[in-house]
């Protein structure tokens, strides 16, 4: 593996991981409306998928998807803007946190529905097979979302029609505000794929070279025209449900050992950098101010945006060209 | 232009061909609508001539396909989704109203939709309360959304052929008991825009507006008033959203009277909306209080005396124009 790859993968789950204590930051200063969901702790999983796609491939996203967003290459300036709610944003702040999008980077969308992205991840697979053009597309959900009809209807479809699409069912463990494991009739959730005639793999959500390892098998598959792949992501929700969540429902100092030097996606890639690639303590540092360096501009940007025009409030309902 | 007289479906089959023929992103999918040529039989021959990718039979998983279709949409095809039902439109709800409808906003602009949905709506044939209902309103009443429901062969064509070049998702309601119906149809390539009204019979009296089925039962009133000495307007509104007020506050001018006739139940439905709007826009020229002619607020029943008694009919808008003088 190139020793760019390495380093531009530790940068993007870096680059999301200040982005979200930003934006937690941010939330807890009132300074965002309505609610926002961490991806906190998950970082290697979108990183190690989206470092195996294409530009060209698609992704569909969740309510927690800043890093998905990231990960495919976002703008972190426009993602922050549309945060506040700012004119700059990617929606011109129409959007806000739970519904950004850049059809232009094959990003069609994070999601407020729980399993809402599913069936139109789906549909951008089969969008791929009908223009045949070698895309695929990479379906990002959550251990809550695997048990709605959108996953099991589109799975179907998708194992029938051979579709290059790829569920990465990230287990973090809840469901929003429960354990999700309370929720599956079997916890070995790689089955849910069995039915549907393709394979379905578990892998260690917090380390993103078997993450990045277990996606390029997936998508290679997907190209060849052999259909999906599930991909279970073990990993752990740092933060609550939303921001703010009182996290009454979950075990007393659980979070501490996924947040050490062994779970810790971040932390475990670094380790990892510095002793089994050999980079220079120097170099991560430097990275590491440069990624803090964008992420400040960041917040930078988005804060000296204007609010949106309240002309804007009626645009866009409908568009595009009737009678092209 | 040459026309000839052909069934309301068959309007609707070229419209399909015509369309699929023209550009190539153009799709349908849904549950028959290939090898059997659709329940309806409206998309009879296109599996043949445009094979399986283009005419995808689908398992009965109206949400998972229809998602595909908003899914297929965002990514740059041009679906046309059948709901062989709008009852079973309840099943994709989601991806209608939470995903397609919304997808252009949300994004700030930068998403189109070109999906159009294809259902058949309205009772009258003894299906019972879920296969006979007129859901329009709900539809109509989502922002993002455009509804449309032809009343003609001609119109039927003619708007959806204009609904699968739209960027925007599309609502398009055809009643079940219009497949059968024959009308005059133009030869070669004509398109009605979305979004305009048609006068179906000019009237200085009373103007009755109505959409899908209702206009026909309009038609068959107007022409009876008609030998009364009352000479009624009757409006096809053809497309339920966005609104054509302009034509309907025109014809209300001119009358100083209004009938609305709605398939769907009395309560939030679609004819509460143009009477509020003909109240808001053309209350000054009235002459008499604005009527609606609906369904009542009852599950439609299977029997038929209960559920004709249910439904709009004829006579109930004669006598609902008879009121107003």
């Amino acid at each position: 593996m190139p020793e760019a790859l390495f380093l531009e993968m530790y940068r993007a789950m870096l680059l999301i991981r200040l982005f979200e204590e930003q934006a937690r930051d941010l939330f807890m200063k009132n300074m965002m409306r309505g609610a926002t969901h961490s991806y906190i702790g998950e970082e290697a999983i979108a990183v190690g998928v989206c470092a195996a796609l294409d530009r060209a491939d698609t992704i569909t996203s969740t309510h927690r998807g800043h890093g998905h967003c990231l990960a495919k290459g976002g703008d972190p300036r426009q993602m922050m803007a549309e945060l506040l709610g700012r004119a700059t944003g990617y929606c011109k702040g129409k959007g806000g946190s739970m519904h950004i999008a850049d059809l232009d980077l094959g990003i069609l969308g994070a999601n407020g529905i729980v399993g809402g992205g599913i069936s139109l991840a789906a549909g951008a697979a089969f969008a791929a097979k009908y223009r045949g053009d070698g895309a695929v597309c990479a379906c990002f959900f959550g251990d809550g979302a695997i048990n709605q009809g959108s996953f099991h209807e589109t799975a179907n479809m998708a194992g029938l029609w051979k579709l290059p699409l790829i569920y990465v069912c990230e287990r973090n463990l809840f469901a929003e505000f429960s354990y999700s494991d309370r929720y599956f009739a079997d916890q070995d959730l790689t089955k849910r794929a069995i039915p549907f005639g393709f394979p379905g793999v578990e892998i260690d959500g917090n380390d993103v070279l078997a993450v990045y390892q277990a996606a390029q098998e997936a998508i290679a598959r997907a190209r060849r025209g052999e259909g999906p792949t599930l991909m279970v992501a073990n990993s752990y929700r740092i933060m609550g449900h939303t921001i703010g969540d009182p996290l009454t429902y979950r075990v007393k100092g659980e979070v501490d050992q996924w947040q050490d030097s062994l779970h810790d996606p971040i932390l475990r890639f670094r380790r990892y950098l510095l002793a089994e690639q050999g980079f220079s303590e120097s170099r991560l540092a430097e990275l590491e101010s440069e990624v803090s360096t964008e992420i400040d501009a960041a917040v930078q940007f988005a804060l000296g945006s204007p609010e949106p025009e309240l002309f804007t409030l009626w645009e866009d309902v409908l568009g595009g060209n009737p009678d092209d | 232009m040459t026309e000839r007289i052909i069934e309301f479906r068959e309007a609707l089959n070229e419209a399909l061909h015509e369309e699929m023929e023209r550009d190539a992103s153009v799709f349908i999918m849904g549950i028959d609508v290939g090898q059997y040529g659709g329940v309806l039989k409206v998309s009879k021959g296109i599996y043949e001539r445009f094979g399986p990718l283009r005419a995808v039979d689908t398992p009965i998983s109206e949400e998972g396909f229809t998602g595909m279709g908003v899914g297929a949409a965002l990514a740059g095809l041009r679906p046309v989704v059948e709901l062989m039902y709008i009852d079973f439109s309840c099943l994709a709800m989601e991806p209608i109203i939470n995903q397609a409808a919304k997808a252009r906003y949300i994004f700030g602009g930068k998403a189109n939709v070109p999906l159009v949905i294809r259902t058949q709506g309205g009772g009258g044939r003894g299906n019972a309360a879920q296969h006979s209902q007129s859901l329009e309103a709900v539809y109509a009443h989502i922002p993002g959304l455009i509804v449309v429901q032809p009343a003609t062969p001609k119109d039927a064509k003619g708007l959806l052929k204009s609904a699968i070049r739209n960027d925007n998702p599309v609502i398009f309601i055809e009643h079940k008991l219009l497949y059968n119906t024959k009308g005059p149809v133009p030869e070669g390539e004509y398109l009605i825009p979305l979004g305009v009204a048609d006068v179906k019979r000019p009237g200085s009296d009373v103007t009755i507006v109505a959409s899908s089925r209702m206009v026909l039962f309009a038609l068959n009133a107007a022409e009876k008033l008609a030998g009364e000495g009352i000479h009624a307007e009757v409006l096809d509104i053809r497309t339920l959203k966005p609104l054509d007020m302009e034509t309907i506050g025109d014809s209300v001018r001119k009358t100083h009277r209004l009938v609305i006739v709605s398939e769907g139940a009395r309560s939030g439905g679609f004819a509460a909306e143009v009477m509020a709007r003909a109240y808001e826009e053309v209350f000054d020229y009235l002459d008499a209080p604005i009527v609606r002619v609906t369904a009542e607020d009852v599950p439609l029943p299977y029997n038929e005396r209960l559920e004709l008694a249910a439904l709009p009919s004829e006579q109930k808008i004669i006598d609902a124009v008879h009121g107003l003088f």
